[in-house]
C-alpha cells in the first residue's frame, strides 16, 4: 500500500461492470490469464498500480486455489465486498466454462486437423512469451522496493534458476526464498519506523 | 466425445467421494489447481478407472488451448466422468461436483486471508510479507513463461527454433509496446495454421 489517502482513481462503476471486465479478461486469456490480468487491471483500467498488483499477487500465490481466481476475488472484494468478490469470480469462470464445454464436444472432430494443431502451437508460443514479458514488466516495480535493487534482483533471478533449472517444488521456493525475502524486508521496514 | 469410451456406474457414495476428494485437493492447490493434476490422474484414472488416460490428456490439452483460467480442466474431467456414467445430466452433475469441490475451500480461505490482510495492512508483518514476496513473485511469473515455452512441441518434422523466435518476439512486443494481446495470439494462430511453425 502506498498511502492511506490515495487521490481519486479509476474503479469499477457497478457489479455488472465488474462482471463484464472479468469475463472479457478471461476470454482473452489463452494459455493462462495472468498476462491479461496485469495488462487490463494495471495498464488499461488502472484499478491497481503495478506495486499493488505485485502485493495482491503475493497473497493470491501463497493461498491455495487458482491464482487468477484468487486475485479476481480480492479485487472484487475491495470494491463491493462479498458480492463483488463473488461477481468477479463468476465473471472469470461462467462464460469460459460454457465455452470450454462446447470446445470439448467439438474437440473429437477437429483435434487432429493439421491447421488446428498448428494454430494451437502458435498460440501457445505467443502465450509463453506474453507471460515471461509480464514478469519482466513487473520487475520494474522492484525499483521502489524496500530492499536494495541488487538484493531483490538476485532473489528474482534465484527464483527463476530454482524453478526452471533445478525444478524445485513451488512450496519450497515460497517457504525458503520467500521467507528470506520477507525477513530482510521486515528488518528494513522495522529500521525505518520512528 | 460422442460415445463414451467406457461405461461406469456411479453410486451416491462415489459422487460423495469425488466431491470430498476435490475438497481436499483444493486445500493443497498452492500454485494453482494444475499443481494437483498428478494426484487427480492417480485418483480418477489409476485408482477408480472413471476416466481413460486419453480423456485425461485431452482435458488438459483443451483447457490449455481454450481461453479462461486453467482450472477449467477440472470441469472437463467432471464432464467426462459424468458422460462415462451415461448421460448429459450426469455430465453436468460432474462439472458441478468437481468445480464446487476444487473452488469452495480455496476461495473461502483466500477471501478470509485477503480480508484480514487488508484490515491489517498497516501492520509491519503484513507489509513485510506482501512487499517481501514481490521479488519471488516476479521470478515465478518469468519462470512460468519459460516453462510454458520449453513445453511446446514442434510439428513432427519441423525444428523448434521458430516457436522460440515467436515467443521471444511476442514477449518483446508485450514488454515494449501496448499492442493488444489478442492481435498477438491471432498472429500466432495464423502462422501455425499455415504450418509456418
Amino acid at each position: 500500500m502506498t498511502t492511506a489517502t490515495a487521490p481519486p482513481r479509476p474503479h469499477p462503476a457497478s457489479l455488472s461492470d465488474l462482471f463484464m471486465a472479468f469475463t472479457l479478461l478471461a476470454l482473452q486469456g489463452f494459455g493462462g490469464v495472468l498476462a491479461v490480468v496485469q495488462r487490463e487491471m494495471v495498464e488499461r483500467k488502472r484499478w491497481l498500480t503495478q506495486e499493488e498488483f505485485l502485493e495482491d499477487w503475493a497473497v493470491a500465490q501463497i493461498m491455495p486455489g487458482p491464482n487468477v481466481c484468487n486475485i479476481a476475488l480480492m479485487i472484487g472484494d475491495r470494491y463491493f465486498g462479498l458480492r463483488g468478490a463473488l461477481t468477479a469470480l463468476a465473471g472469470m469462470l461462467a462464460v469460459p466454462l460454457l465455452l470450454i464445454l462446447c470446445l470439448a464436444v467439438l474437440h473429437s472432430h477437429y483435434a487432429h486437423h493439421p491447421g488446428v494443431e498448428g494454430a494451437l502451437r502458435g498460440m501457445a508460443a505467443v502465450a509463453a512469451g506474453m507471460i515471461a514479458a509480464t514478469g519482466v514488466k513487473l520487475a520494474a516495480a522492484l525499483r521502489t522496493h524496500p530492499l536494495p535493487w541488487w538484493q531483490s534482483g538476485a532473489a528474482a533471478v534465484l527464483c527463476v534458476v530454482g524453478v526452471v533449472v533445478f525444478k524445485l517444488p513451488l512450496i519450497w521456493v515460497l517457504l525458503l526464498l520467500g521467507g528470506v525475502c520477507v525477513t530482510l524486508t521486515w528488518r528494513v521496514l522495522k529500521a525505518r519506523q520512528p | 466425445m460422442s460415445g463414451a469410451p467406457i461405461h461406469i456406474v456411479l453410486s451416491m457414495a462415489d459422487w460423495c467421494s469425488l466431491f470430498g476428494h476435490y475438497l481436499m485437493l483444493s486445500l493443497l492447490s498452492v500454485g494453482g489447481a494444475i499443481s494437483t493434476s498428478t494426484e487427480m490422474h492417480r485418483y480418477l484414472v489409476v485408482e477408480h478407472h472413471w476416466l481413460t488416460p486419453a480423456q485425461f490428456n485431452d482435458a488438459m490439452a483443451i483447457a490449455q488451448a481454450a481461453p479462461g483460467p486453467n482450472v477449467l480442466f477440472v470441469a472437463l474431467m467432471g464432464w467426462n466422468v459424468g458422460l462415462n456414467a451415461g448421460s448429459y445430466g450426469a455430465a453436468f452433475a460432474g462439472v458441478a461436483v468437481t468445480m464446487l469441490g476444487i473452488m469452495l475451500p480455496s476461495t473461502t480461505l483466500t477471501y478470509l486471508a485477503a480480508r484480514w490482510a487488508q484490515r491489517n495492512r498497516d501492520r509491519l508483518g503484513v507489509r513485510a510479507f506482501k512487499q517481501g514476496m514481490a521479488p519471488v513473485v516476479v521470478g515465478l511469473v518469468v519462470s512460468v513463461g519459460i516453462i510454458l515455452g520449453s513445453a511446446q512441441g514442434a510439428a513432427a518434422n519441423s525444428p523448434l527454433w521458430p516457436l522460440w523466435l515467436l515467443s521471444a518476439v511476442a514477449g518483446l512486443l508485450v514488454w515494449r509496446t501496448r499492442v493488444h494481446l489478442l492481435w498477438l495470439l491471432a498472429a500466432g494462430a495464423l502462422l501455425g495454421w499455415f504450418q509456418l511453425l
